[in-house]
């Protein structure tokens, strides 16, 4: 048993469920006792869709338990053939119905409806959310797919997208205008908008796009095996990544590489004026995989942020994750336990953080700034307007993004030039934020304590080794530091904390805060 | 205005034929009642053994995760768990005292049984008794069921007050136990109008803290403020407890009905009773019809989710002027819900259980202009243009007794207000621009 308070990914069969969700045409018979159902709001009410997800649940309960609910789920699965006239169905066990092993793909055999019926075998107790897309997947893919002529002219199918994924939508949208770009057109799109007749013809297209390794990279290695189609490594997120991927494309292809970077600002946003107070940022990064991964290198190369850790909690990842901490020189943190997560955002105290929606809520909780890069994502990163991660439009959706929750440059010397003002306040924070208290004293805090009468600040008379917490700020030091805007002096009291517990310092004067300020400064 | 007498004797609808399908459940189960108990009892943790999917529909059906470390978390039955290769029980007591360590501010423990924990058998009835006796008096470990194969949203709550009765001390005291978890700020409202009629001793279920003296007996009459709560009410009964049967506070109605129940028990006089009740019930009344002004006429289609949706019917027919078509809800009590069945005027199809595809085809024939119903099928009707109001939200807000009366109204009316006041269709805008 293991304990968990919150979890990154639901269970296995919710991955076959974005899959189905994705496709029209397909159904999912799922065995699963009552509640299980809950999952349908995720799609209509996270990520807004306007169907029911193409899932009929047998929902069992106690009093069918030994009873029939082989049955229930033979006569659900026939009313659903009859509801629904799907093109083709799979068939699955939540976690519960695993445990009553009725074997829902034998029995749905046993029937014989006159279209293929996909059995799923996701072990619930091992595996989850992603696992359970990436296998649902590449089991239609398996079943469906027949190897084919190739298209006259050179397409390519677009894989991984699924339902509820992060900027699914938009991403399909800019990947497509780069292959355009190049002359490449698609073939098909899956899972998300394909339908089973278009899985049928995958075999058609010259290669693939794997946009997401999470949710397709077996069938994509079953479709380079089966139809010698070759498939992209790169994942097209950030301005070098994207380079690289029309790269990419090119030696696949053959095609002379090109790229219309007409619309793209990211390169000259970093470069501006206003962004100096970007460089040398500490940020935490954590997510999937992949979009740890290619954030890490938009964070460093290409808004001029510190990568000061980095993470995933899919284990399926963490071979290339630990790969890519090694070249950022920190130590990749693989873990599916939120708590663990917070304690190491706590630890390093980066000045931003690049998280899901779990990370959104430790960077609230903390004040650390966030913004979201990967799934689990709320409503609120379902937006209306366009917003992909990938390509050029990708690049510059993210600069805006990243950049939202910190303070602005110039914003940033406003409040350290005005925090003496008897009308600053000091929590207000970013003037594009709303929400934030209101300041609950006059401007410079609580009262200092009064001044300790100076005398000699090394406490090395009794021998006695200091730890941190016997560092005392005089007052004067305390006033100072305050002076220091809110949004650094949490750092300010750290660094100089630790510098005076370095050199023996039990009282920290204003002296000792420039000294430190001094060691530190980049 | 001296109404005063129980409302309408006629048996409405109580006798009238049931409507029984088996099919797809649209419903959340059990667990689901965690999200708003664990905020009610503030020294109890909530310990799921269950599976992934568990703690993700807690996660899912909470909507945010506000807090850091929440007083719920899943023990993940993993694979070694079911291969038997761990003894469950002492897997429990590890998990457990992990977490009693961790958190020594938690007086009471509840183990809740899940679909895999009851599939699997295990006896969480044991482990709880082994952990109780391992850390009393500080720690009171209990265990109910929230699985979905047993129990249906807000069931969860009726098995984990159930739970509690047997535990709470013999006391032989005349006195009142409201029983249902209700938001602080409603269940004070109750309490304050009791004590002006004179009612002094009240107690509730549950108690804010394991250590509130809180004991029942012969002496003690009961009243649900909510009406899922069946077991809770079997338990009560077997130790001795008399329920007053009467319809629930919902609605300036529905609260004078109840309270007037209890006034009569404890001998409240007419006059009394009227100078306690007569402001908050000009109150109520004034505010139902202002927000209810947009239900007028109109009707009003319910799916089974809350087991709150007959109560809600007969305050949505008698009060706010609606035309109820279905009435669904995941069973039907005739016991606890008698009085409301009594009030419910005859014409609505009650409803039993679910097809939930069925139900589909029958409010897409009815169209109604209000659908209530879970989240799941919420955006999905809205998209088809039908109204609808989550039913989530019905027992997450204050929606009890007099003064939230209106907003009880109101929580129904903003959906056909919107729908009223949108004007996005292309034919729509053209029109206002001409």
């Amino acid at each position: 048993m293991k304990l968990t308070v919150w979890t990154y990914e639901g269970p296995p069969h919710v991955g076959a469920m974005r899959v189905a969700t994705g496709m029209t045409g397909l159904h999912y018979v799922l065995h699963a006792p009552q509640g299980d159902t809950y999952a349908d709001l995720l799609f209509t009410m996270i990520e807004r869709r306007n169907h029911r997800p193409p899932v009929t649940y047998t929902t069992f309960q106690a009093r069918d338990l030994g009873s029939d609910t082989a049955n229930l789920f033979k006569s659900t699965l026939e009313n659903t053939y009859e509801r629904f006239k799907p093109e083709a169905i799979i068939v699955g066990a939540s976690c519960t119905a695993e445990l009553i092993q009725d074997d829902p793909g034998g029995m749905a055999e046993l029937i014989g409806l006159p279209i293929p019926v996909i059995p799923l075998e996701l072990p619930s107790y091992q595996r989850k959310e992603n696992f359970g897309a990436d296998e649902t997947f590449f089991q239609i893919v398996r079943t469906l797919a027949k190897p084919m002529e190739r298209t006259k002219q050179i397409t390519a199918n677009l894989i991984g997208p699924t339902a509820l994924g992060f900027r699914h939508r938009d991403d399909i949208q800019e990947v497509t205008a780069l292959l355009s770009d190049m002359g490449i057109s698609v073939n098909v799109v899956a899972p998300m908008t394909s339908s089973p007749s278009d899985i049928k013809r995958m075999g058609a297209a010259h290669f693939n796009v794997l946009m997401y390794p999470e949710t397709a990279e077996q069938a994509a290695r079953w479709m380079e095996r089966t139809f010698d189609q070759p498939y992209t490594k790169v994942v097209p997120i950030g301005v070098g990544a994207t380079r690289d991927f029309v790269d990419e494309v090119a030696r696949i292809t053959g095609v002379e590489p090109y790229l219309d970077d007409s619309r793209l600002r990211l390169p000259w946003y970093s470069a501006s004026v206003d962004s100096t107070y970007l460089t040398g940022k500490r940020v935490f990064l954590f997510g999937d995989g992949t979009h740890v991964r290619t954030a890490a290198r938009v964070a460093r190369d290409e808004m001029g942020f510190e990568v000061v850790g980095m993470g995933c909690y899919n284990r399926e990842m963490a071979r290339d994750v630990r790969a890519a901490a090694k070249e950022y020189g920190v130590e990749a943190l693989i873990t599916d336990d939120y708590l663990e997560v917070e304690r190491t955002i706590e630890a390093l105290q980066p000045e931003m953080i690049l998280g899901t929606q779990m990370e959104r809520h430790i960077g609230k909780r903390l004040g650390i700034p966030c913004a979201v890069i990967s799934a689990p994502v709320h409503v609120q990163d379902f937006p209306a307007r366009y917003s992909p991660q990938m390509g050029i439009e990708g690049a510059n959706v993210i600069f805006d993004t990243w950049v939202h929750p910190l303070v602005m440059g110039l914003e940033e010397h406003l409040l350290h030039m005005f925090r003496d003002d008897f009308e600053f306040n000091d929590a207000a924070g970013a003037s594009h934020h709303g929400g934030h208290a209101p300041a609950a004293s006059v401007a410079g805090g609580p009262a200092p304590r009064p001044a300790d009468s100076p005398r000699d600040i090394s406490d090395e008379r009794n021998g006695v080794p200091l730890d941190q917490g016997n560092v005392i700020w005089l007052a004067d030091a305390e006033k100072e530091l305050k002076k220091i805007p809110f949004f650094v002096r949490g750092k300010a009291r750290r660094n100089t904390e630790a510098f005076a517990t370095e050199r023996g310092v039990s009282e920290i004067s204003i002296d000792t805060l420039y000294e430190a300020k001094a060691h530190y400064a980049r | 205005m001296n109404d005063l007498t129980p409302p309408t004797l006629s048996r409405g609808c109580r006798d009238e034929p049931i409507l029984k399908q088996r099919g797809q459940h649209e419903v959340f189960c059990g667990l689901t009642g965690i999200i708003w108990l664990h905020r009610k009892m503030q020294d109890a943790f909530f310990l799921v053994i269950g599976s992934r999917t568990c703690a993700h529909l807690l996660q899912s059906a909470a909507g945010v995760m506000i807090f850091a470390e929440p007083r719920f978390g899943t023990a993940i039955l993993e694979e070694t768990d079911l291969a038997g290769l761990a003894d469950a029980q002492v897997e429990i007591d590890r998990v457990a005292e992990e977490l009693l360590a961790r958190r020594p501010d938690i007086k009471q423990l509840f183990l809740v049984g899940s679909c895999p924990s009851e599939v699997i058998k295990l006896d969480l009835t044991r482990a709880a008794e082994r952990l109780t006796e391992k850390h009393a008096p500080s720690v009171r470990v209990l265990n109910f069921s929230g699985s979905g194969i047993e129990t249906t949203f807000t069931q969860g709550e009726d098995a984990c007050l159930a739970s509690m009765v047997p535990v709470l001390p013999k006391t032989d005291a005349r006195q009142l136990m409201l029983v249902g978890a209700l938001p602080d700020v409603v269940e004070e409202q109750a309490v304050s109008l009791l004590n002006q009629m004179g009612i002094e001793d009240v107690k509730v279920l549950p108690a804010p803290r394991a250590d509130a003296d809180l004991g029942v007996g012969e002496g003690t009459v009961f009243a649900l403020t909510q009406p899922f709560l069946g077991d809770t009410h079997a338990a009560l009964t077997r130790r001795g407890a008399r329920h007053l049967v009467a319809p629930f506070p919902f609605g300036e109605e529905g609260t004078t009905a109840w309270l007037r129940v209890i006034a009569d028990e404890f001998g409240v006089d007419d006059e009394t009773f009227e100078r306690v009740t007569a402001a908050p019930r000009a109150r109520a009344r004034k505010a139902i019809a202002q927000a209810s002004e947009a239900l007028r006429d109109k009707s009003v289609f319910f799916f089974p989710d809350s087991q709150l949706e007959i109560p809600l019917a007969r305050f949505l027919t008698r009060e706010c002027g609606m035309t109820a078509i279905e009435v669904g809800a995941p069973f039907i009590h005739k016991g606890i819900m008698g009085p409301e069945l009594d009030m419910l005027e005859k014409g609505p199809r009650l409803a039993e259980g679910q097809d939930v595809d069925l139900q589909l085809a029958r409010c897409r024939e009815a169209r109604p202009d209000l659908s209530v119903c879970g989240l799941g099928l919420a955006n999905p009707l809205e998209a088809e243009g039908l109204a609808t109001k989550w039913a989530i939200e019905l027992v997450f807000t204050p929606v009890h007794f007099y003064e939230q009366a209106g907003d009880l109204a109101g929580l129904f009316s903003r959906p056909i207000r919107r729908a009223e006041m949108l004007k996005l269709d292309p034919s729509a805008s053209r029109g206002a621009n001409a």
